[in-house]
């Protein structure tokens, strides 16, 4: 890890439990982001990924541990990390125009109002909703909601993107579209990106690095997954490329089998959370890249083959 | 027939009207016995005692007693005898003075119980307390303290308008929902911009409903009010008219009340109408 631009220290979430005690949502969970990166996280329903990004953006408190941005222990929200919310959050009461203006106005309180209502009218087109400014989250359909969603978080030009499932109500063409602005307008800026989806093929597209997340409560960090692809990769046809059947199925496989039985296989083999394993799956199996020295069990209960053994290991790294 | 909901409605409504109309109209005519008597003395009785003529006006003496006050609303001959439109603008005027300041008072002190829970624990014994209290029961206290029978009305319409307004606003202030909160909070935005951008209007609905019931209680009140100080206004008619024995005047007057307070409902029903959002 050459730069922390973000970094989760040691987060745990509890929440009290209905008869008394508490149950624990994840603990202590390390994970570093460099500047520019971006990352996707994928693990099953209620594994607490919304819960995750609430901590980055400073809208919920950990139980114990720190989120450091920028060499800063992060207190309270930032207009510097926008959020796109899983559930819109659209204000009712406002137009499109309104909702996305309000975000603008409040990042540049002093602009004069057609300047700030230019700006919101650029992302509104952006996102494919020109036409519709006028209208009341509640006339929109779901996609067209989550649009808006997104037009705000990037009308402000943030340094940080937190997007919880931005793209999930779209239908295919929509979201490959949006994809394909969101990653632009990332790369461009040099954006860093946090993202959560269930999408495994948008988190390749997207992604440089893919945290999956075991199944809850307890849930930990189980594997990062870097991104072999190349760059410049195109939507068209990256799922074309020779690496990323590798990628798809050992993301797949980890979601299928090893995301439940993850505590076992933490405890039969070792598991340093400040070291999260990353993967670096290259066709046609994928290999261990940062730790290859790591003494690995077999892998008999994982069908597919998905992780090497140590040994096999060498070549990639 | 095809008519539209609406349109039955209508038609029943009138059908209504028109039976109550007539009911009332054949009770009222009866003729008792006529009794035997010197007409100086039959004339000091009056019709009722001697013609056998019911006390009870028909809906023809109303209506013409209607159309008495409305050719003529505003005019002042004493103390005793004004227009039934000067009493009602005095109570219009009363309830508005007094429902205007419980809506500087309660909206902001909602506002402060709905985002302190410390404040609404710390408020609540005392609003439990303070709410049930007629408001009639405040009147004695006071015209010994403010000394003028016209301000203690309006205190005493201020005192009932107060806690629908205050209840509803805490609790639309309180509901306000959690990831609007958070938009304003990523987006850095700081309390009173919060209070007037978010809170105001994701509560609004809620606040007009606390003064749409305000208003109409205030409404309800001050009839009472104006019988218990006396001078002026619609409740000082209806009570004065009573004392004149003019049963015609004082249904008259209950229909006017009526009329006004629907007026004041939906001035209030079209408000919240403007502030509420679908989601
Ligand atoms: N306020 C709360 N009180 C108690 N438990 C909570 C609270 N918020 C979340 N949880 C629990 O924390 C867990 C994680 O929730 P979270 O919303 O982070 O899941 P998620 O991974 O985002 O799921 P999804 O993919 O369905 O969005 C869930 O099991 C949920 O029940
Ligand atoms: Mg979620």
């Amino acid at each position: 890890m050459t730069e922390k631009f973000i970094s989760i220290e040691g987060i745990t979430k509890r929440f009290p439990a209905p008869g008394g005690g508490a149950t624990t949502v994840f603990e202590d969970l390390w994970l570093a982001m460099r500047r520019g990166e971006f990352t996707c996280i994928i693990g099953h329903s209620g594994c607490g990924k919304t819960t995750v990004l609430n901590v980055l953006a400073g809208l919920d408190v950990p139980s114990e541990g720190t989120v450091i941005v920028d060499g800063q222990a992060i207190e309270g929200p930032s207009i510097d990390r926008a959020v796109i919310f899983q559930s819109h959050a659209l204000l009712p009461w406002r137009s499109v125009m309104g909702n996305v203006v309000y975000a603008v106005a409040s990042k540049w309180p002093r602009w004069a109002r057609t300047d700030q209502e230019e700006q919101a009218q650029k992302f509104i087109d952006l996102v494919g909703l020109t036409g519709a400014e006028h209208k009341r989250p509640a006339e929109l359909s779901g996609g067209m909601k989550q649009r808006v969603g997104i037009a705000r978080a990037l009308s402000i030009e943030p340094k940080i993107m937190l997007m919880d499932e931005p793209f999930s109500a779209l239908d295919a063409l929509t979201r490959g579209t949006l994809q394909d602005e969101v990653r632009r307008i990332c790369m461009e800026t040099g954006q860093t990106a946090f993202m959560i989806t269930h999408d495994v093929d948008e988190a390749i597209y997207l992604a440089d690095r893919i945290v999956m997340m075991s199944n809850g409560p307890g849930a930990l960090f189980a594997e990062i997954v870097e991104n072999p692809l190349p760059k410049d990769r195109k939507r068209t046809d990256f799922h074309k490329h020779p690496l990323y059947y590798g990628v798809r199925n050992h993301i797949i496989d980890f979601l299928i089998t090893r995301s439940k039985n993850f505590a076992e296989e933490v405890a039969s083999r070792g598991f340093d959370r400040r070291q999260v394993p990353v993967v670096r799956p290259l066709a046609p199996e994928p290999v261990i890249a940062a730790d290859a020295g790591r003494e690995l069990t077999s892998s008999a209960s994982r069908p597919g083959l998905s992780r090497p053994t140590a040994a096999a290991a060498s070549p990639g790294s | 027939m095809n008519l539209s909901v609406g349109m039955r409605a209508a038609v029943v409504s009138v059908a209504i009207f028109v039976a109550f109309m007539l009911a009332w109209h054949v009770a009222t005519q009866g003729s008792g016995p006529v009794a035997q008597m010197d007409p100086e003395y039959a004339k000091l009785l009056g019709l009722t005692a001697t013609q056998g003529k019911s006390a009870m006006p028909g809906p023809l003496d109303v209506g013409m007693k209607l159309w008495e006050h409305l050719q003529q609303p505003f005019y002042d001959k004493g103390p005793n005898d004004k227009g039934v439109g000067i009493q009602l603008a005095y109570s219009i005027a009363r309830v508005g003075l007094g429902y205007l300041l419980a809506v500087a008072f309660a909206i902001p002190i909602g506002f402060l119980i709905g985002m302190s829970p410390l404040m609404s624990r710390a408020l609540d014994p005392f609003i439990q307390v303070l709410k049930p209290i007629s408001p009639l029961a405040w009147m004695p206290l006071a015209l010994y303290t403010i000394k003028d029978s016209h301000l203690s009305s309006i205190f005493v319409i201020f005192i009932c308008s107060v806690w629908p307004m205050m209840i509803n606003t805490a609790f639309g202030v309180a509901a306000v929902r959690k990831e609007w909160l958070n938009v304003a909070r990523t987006l850095e935005v700081g309390p009173l911009r919060r209070a007037f951008t978010i809170i105001l209007p994701a509560a609004a609905p809620t606040i007009l409903t606390g003064m749409r019931i305000s208003i109409g209680i205030a409404w309800l009140v001050i009839v009472a009010a104006e019988m218990l100080v006396g001078g002026t206004g619609i409740g000082y008619f209806v009570w004065n008219e009573w004392n004149n024995l003019s049963i015609t005047n004082v249904i008259t007057a209950i229909l006017l009340i009526g009329l006004v307070g629907m007026l004041l409902d939906q001035v209030l029903a079209r408000l919240t109408r403007l502030v509420t959002f679908p989601e």
